[in-house]
């Protein structure tokens, strides 16, 4: 395991040329980018869409997800998606 | 056509976590416009037909939109602007301005030739995502022979107008034995442009670039040196710019999954409303040609005999019809299978399996012997313009 690329206070970004949006076609989310698009699952789509639209730190990032879902553990989730979510290229810490 | 969108293989997505399989509803996500066949350079490896100079008469801006509209509705995310010079079309701006509003990715395939720093900010405001400058060489003079024009210079300036306005900058050279010797230079201009990424396209032989075959083909012996030059840069750059290199499908021992399958996922639409499965099937025996004009994106795309043509394994003949490999290449290219064997239904001659493999050994071979030519006695290139096409093609 690599050292990790996002901590609690890092305000993680879409890479440059990324772009999320609800795809009605496909009937749901997805990540465009130059000459590719990248159909999204519902967990990955929630925290995109919430990356794509505010900046705020992993942190703020958990607490909104938390209160969206019933206050569900998932801190150790998200922080995995977000470093694998970098090593796609999709995101990146500002 | 500025030669880089060729080999991609448009809607592919990984496997990555936290995404989607595919399902298998053919959709057009990749709609390609080339809006225009008029360009200021006459690049001799162009992919635009031999006879473009026959299209008079180009798609209006209300009917470009109408195209977009319906392809979008039936799920096309990326719509590439091509040409020809994209920039020669005065509602280039409405054009972008309205697609991005319709919710498409947008990429401006450009030379950068007539290009300035206030139209990529321009661009950049109309909501363009994305702008793709191709190179001819890495030095003046070899840009400039290669693309019959004074234009090297100014494209300095647009890619790095480019990265001024946030682009990524997206460089794309397409390589040949003329410049393919060039490669450290190439990749030193990207470097010192600051490229986020590079792609080393190789030409590919259709239209123009097939008339000039001989004279363009790499020999072997190139290949090998700018393929350890291209993965030495590509090593001392990681995490810095990112080097595509293709290799030149006639050098393979399979071929290219063209289109990622005929009518599968690849939408080309020409200046005129030919709605073509990929760029090049115009050149084709037995096509419809349907346009836009005439009918809608939908019966085109499910209903028409070309697109129809060449989806799944039903047309195939040996020795691909009983290969284990046909799912995964889908018999390489019609255009090339048609252009060499006389037969688009034929396997791809590229494939070492195909019994027509001497065809493209035999290229080379002719590649070869022009080469070894003096300069004297080398056939000249053909660049690309109206009084070459209308020669050619006998208009």
């Amino acid at each position: 395991m690599s050292e990790s690329i996002f901590t609690a206070d890092s305000i993680p970004v879409l890479a440059l040329g990324y772009r999320f949006q609800w795809e009605q076609a496909q009937n749901c989310n997805v990540l465009l980018y130059p000459e590719g698009m990248v159909k999204l699952n519902g967990a990955a789509g929630e925290i995109l869409q919430r990356i794509s639209e505010k900046k705020q730190t992993v942190t703020e990032l958990i607490d909104e997800l938390k209160a969206a879902f019933g206050g569900a553990d998932l801190d150790g989730d998200v922080y995995q998606f977000l470093e694998e979510a970098y090593n796609n290229d999709w995101i990146r810490p500002e | 056509m500025t030669g880089s969108d060729q080999n991609k293989a448009p809607g592919s997505t990984g496997g990555a976590v936290g995404t989607i399989a595919n399902n298998d509803i053919r959709q057009p996500l990749w709609l390609l416009a080339e809006l225009t066949y008029a360009c200021p350079l006459q690049c001799p490896y162009c992919s635009n037909p031999m006879d473009f100079a026959n299209v008079k008469k180009e798609l209006t801006t209300e009917e470009w939109l109408e195209v977009f509209r319906q392809a979008r509705a039936m799920g096309a995310t990326q719509l590439g602007l091509s040409g020809g010079e994209p920039l020669t079309r005065p509602d280039l701006v409405e054009l972008v301005t309205e697609a991005r509003k319709m919710g498409f990715y947008t990429n401006l395939i450009t030379s950068g030739v007539g290009m300035d720093a206030s139209k990529v900010a321009e661009l950049k405001e109309a909501g363009l995502d994305h702008i793709q400058v191709s190179f001819q060489a890495s030095s003046e003079d070899l840009n400039n022979l290669i693309a019959g024009t004074d234009a090297f210079k100014h494209k300095i300036e647009m890619a790095k107008a480019v990265k001024a306005n946030g682009y990524p900058m997206v460089l794309c050279f397409v390589t040949h034995r003329q410049n393919i010797d060039k490669m450290d230079e190439i990749l030193d201009l990207a470097i010192s442009l600051e490229a986020d990424y590079v792609e080393l396209a190789t030409t590919q032989y259709y239209g123009w670039a097939m008339h000039n075959r001989d004279q363009l083909l790499p020999l072997k012996e190139q290949l090998v040196e700018a393929e350890a030059i291209a993965h030495r840069y590509q090593d001392e750059q990681k995490g810095n710019m990112k080097i595509y290199y293709v290799v030149p499908d006639y050098y393979e021992e399979r071929p290219k999954a063209c289109m990622n399958g005929w009518g599968n996922v690849f939408l080309t639409v020409t200046p005129d409303g030919t709605a073509l499965p990929c760029h090049a099937a115009r050149e084709l025996p037995g096509m419809g040609l349907p346009n836009v004009k005439d009918m809608s994106i939908d019966e085109i795309w499910n209903g028409s005999d070309d697109f129809n043509r060449f989806r799944g394994f039903d047309w195939m003949t040996e020795p691909c019809r009983s290969c284990d490999e046909k799912e995964k290449d889908f018999g390489g290219c019609r255009c090339q299978a048609f252009m060499l064997t006389g037969d688009p239904a034929n396997t791809d001659p590229v494939c070492s399996k195909s019994p027509q493999r001497h065809l493209v050994d035999e290229a080379l071979e002719r590649g070869r012997l022009e080469a070894a030519k003096s300069i004297i006695d080398q056939k000249t290139l053909v660049f690309r313009n109206p009084k070459n096409s209308k020669q050619i093609s006998g208009l």
